[in-house]
């Protein structure tokens, strides 16, 4: 299956990812080759099999809704490349007007 | 000092021979004569190692005892260590330094551990040769112009070149088998759910499970004794009780037990010395009392495809996180959005970007049932192969790797050669069972060659045994790669 310039840029628009030219040309063929390969898995007939999400037995694993210690906010924020204010600093999500 | 086992080790520590300060400042020695060469350690952290070093001591001085008491470990850098820079081989977390520690490093650190720094590892353990870190390339220290696997190669390298005693590696697809096998060292990927993930930076969250490398089948079992068992903090860890495995290691002989002998995994293309030592190993086996079975595991040629699906897939929900406002570097861009676009494709590299764009398509509109929903269901015909193999037989055995080590810059133009590369590993960690590598041989070129040996979900104990039963009549493990 080839992959198209135009849909490359599209995952990377949903993956956002920044990709140059360069990337572009050479995902587009990558992805193509990967893709072609793992088709292969159309050739079973999986219409009576159950998909595997997870191995384990579990599911909805609770625990008593409890208040206990977390990290205290200025360790939380230590790693921010920008925090002020108790809080991570971003730049405006909406323009003015919007 | 640097040749003992961590069990000779060990052993030494608690007669008094030697002391963990010794014994450390011996591996740092050994760090800061051959790493420049190894590049095995992406951080080496020398004051803190001393200093547990030293408290260990004290501990063992005042009449207290525990399990790993003293013993200097290497630490793969995607578990987060409170304090000590954890990168996950990514420029996108440098300068991270996480504000707590995972469980499995925590449970070392209990024992008594030493921690000599964090090695180096395949930018979020997606890769089969550490060429993927954002950093450098780890060399193989049989060889050093060959990889050593990956993506825990910077902890096998370690292990290999007498720079640690022990290791924390993970295994998604074959991370901590692969490079054990390449290097010539011991290395086990524990059942899913069998080792807490919490603190380990996600990659795939349903193949993912923290392993241990060590150069005997002993020594990873005293690993294991430590990081096993279930914690609260990971909803995935499983209440299953744990066993010693130590202790487990000398529970009978291998009379009787039945070991599998997939024709799925001697299949052309696979190199022919490879094929000569896992045969000759598993006739070891069959010497020492084992019943050899011929089985077939119909679906293992489809778990690339599956393994190239569900993986990718998982990593792009779990790499979204990424995004410069939590932690890492921000490239600024003005806007919110130009910002996150530039920092995650500047500050990614070329396989976890590849690996972003394959999922996201995977798991987008109109895609979803082809591809990651069939991946899914063609996972459930791999696991069902393994469960009904283990109705005939005890153990499986095969290859670890088609080939040892490969050439650095061999294979990084060509990312489904360099996958190919981890054919014999993926379908265990479809499966969410054990699998061990064991050194079993060398090729002409004076390169190591692994044992893979698998086992039914939380059977540990017996893989290990068999693991260990095999090394006391083999002595592969004893050799030591011409270093320094």
């Amino acid at each position: 299956m080839k992959i198209s310039r135009e849909q490359v840029e599209h995952i990377a628009e949903l993956a956002k990812l920044a990709l140059t030219d360069e990337e572009l040309e050479i995902y587009a063929d990558q992805l193509s080759a990967i893709l072609d390969y793992v088709d292969e898995l159309s050739q079973l007939d999986t219409s009576a099999i159950p998909p595997t999400a997870s191995v384990l037995p579990l599911s909805n694993v609770l625990r008593p809704d409890e208040a206990r210690p977390s990290l205290p906010t200025e360790v939380a924020l230590a790693n921010a490349p920008d925090a002020a204010e108790n809080q991570f600093r971003v730049a405006a999500v909406l323009d003015e007007g919007q | 000092m640097i040749d003992l086992t961590l069990s000779e080790a060990l052993e030494k520590l608690n007669t008094g021979e030697i002391s963990s300060v010794e014994l450390t400042r011996a591996h740092l020695d050994r760090i800061t004569r051959l790493d420049s060469q190894v590049k095995a350690y992406l951080t080496v952290t020398p004051d803190l190692a001393l200093e547990q070093a030293a408290a260990a001591d004290k501990r063992r001085a005042a009449g207290e005892t525990a399990p790993l008491l003293g013993v200097p470990l290497a630490i793969k850098d995607v578990l987060c260590t409170e304090g000590v820079p954890t990168t996950c081989g990514s420029r996108i977390l440098e300068g991270f330094v996480p504000p707590y520690t995972a469980t499995a490093v925590q449970n070392l650190f209990d024992a008594g551990a030493v921690m000599l720094g964090k090695t180096n590892t395949d930018e979020f353990a997606m890769g089969s040769s550490t060429e993927n870190s954002g950093y450098f390339t780890t060399h193989n220290p049989w060889d050093l112009e060959r990889v050593p696997g990956g993506s825990s190669g910077g902890s096998a390298a370690a292990v290999a070149a007498r720079m640690a005693l022990g290791a924390l590696g993970t295994d998604t697809g074959g991370s901590v088998r692969q490079p054990a096998s390449l290097c010539g060292v011991v290395a086990l990927k524990p059942s899913y759910g069998r080792v807490s993930r919490y603190g380990l930076i996600a990659f795939a969250s349903s193949l993912d499970q923290v392993g241990v490398f060590g150069r005997t089948v002993e020594d990873a079992a005293r690993l294991m004794n430590i990081i096993a068992g279930h914690d609260s903090r990971d909803s995935t860890s499983m209440p299953t009780p744990v066993p010693d495995y130590v202790a487990a290691l000398n529970d009978g002989d291998l009379k009787g037990l039945r070991v599998g002998l997939p024709q799925e995994y001697f299949i052309e293309g696979i190199q022919p010395e490879v094929e000569a030592a896992v045969r000759a190993a598993v006739d070891k086996l069959a010497e020492l009392g084992a019943e050899i079975v011929e089985i077939s595991l119909p679906h293992t040629r489809y778990s690339l495809s599956v393994y190239y699906l569900v993986a990718p897939a998982e990593a792009s929900a779990n790499l979204a996180r990424f995004d410069g406002v939590r932690y890492g570097p921000r490239e600024d861009e003005g806007s919110m959005w130009a910002t996150y676009k530039a920092t995650r494709g500047r500050r990614f590299g070329p396989e976890v970007k590849r690996r972003i764009m394959l999922g996201t398509y995977a798991l987008s509109t109109g895609y979803y049932d082809a591809y990651y929903l069939k991946a899914q269901k063609v996972r459930t015909l791999i696991k069902d192969d393994f469960e009904k193999a283990f109705e005939q037989v005890d153990v499986i055995a095969a290859p670890v790797s088609p080939t040892t080590a490969f050439k650095i810059g061999e294979k990084t133009d060509d990312p489904l050669q360099m996958y190919l590369s981890d054919v014999f590993t993926l379908s265990a960690s479809l499966a969410g069972i054990p699998g061990l590598s064991v050194p079993c041989g060398f090729d002409t070129a004076g390169l190591p060659i692994g044992l893979q040996l698998f086992g039914p979900a939380f059977e540990e104990g017996r893989v290990l045994r068999v693991g260990h039963l095999y090394q006391q009549a083999t002595d592969w493990h004893t050799r030591r790669p011409p270093l320094g």
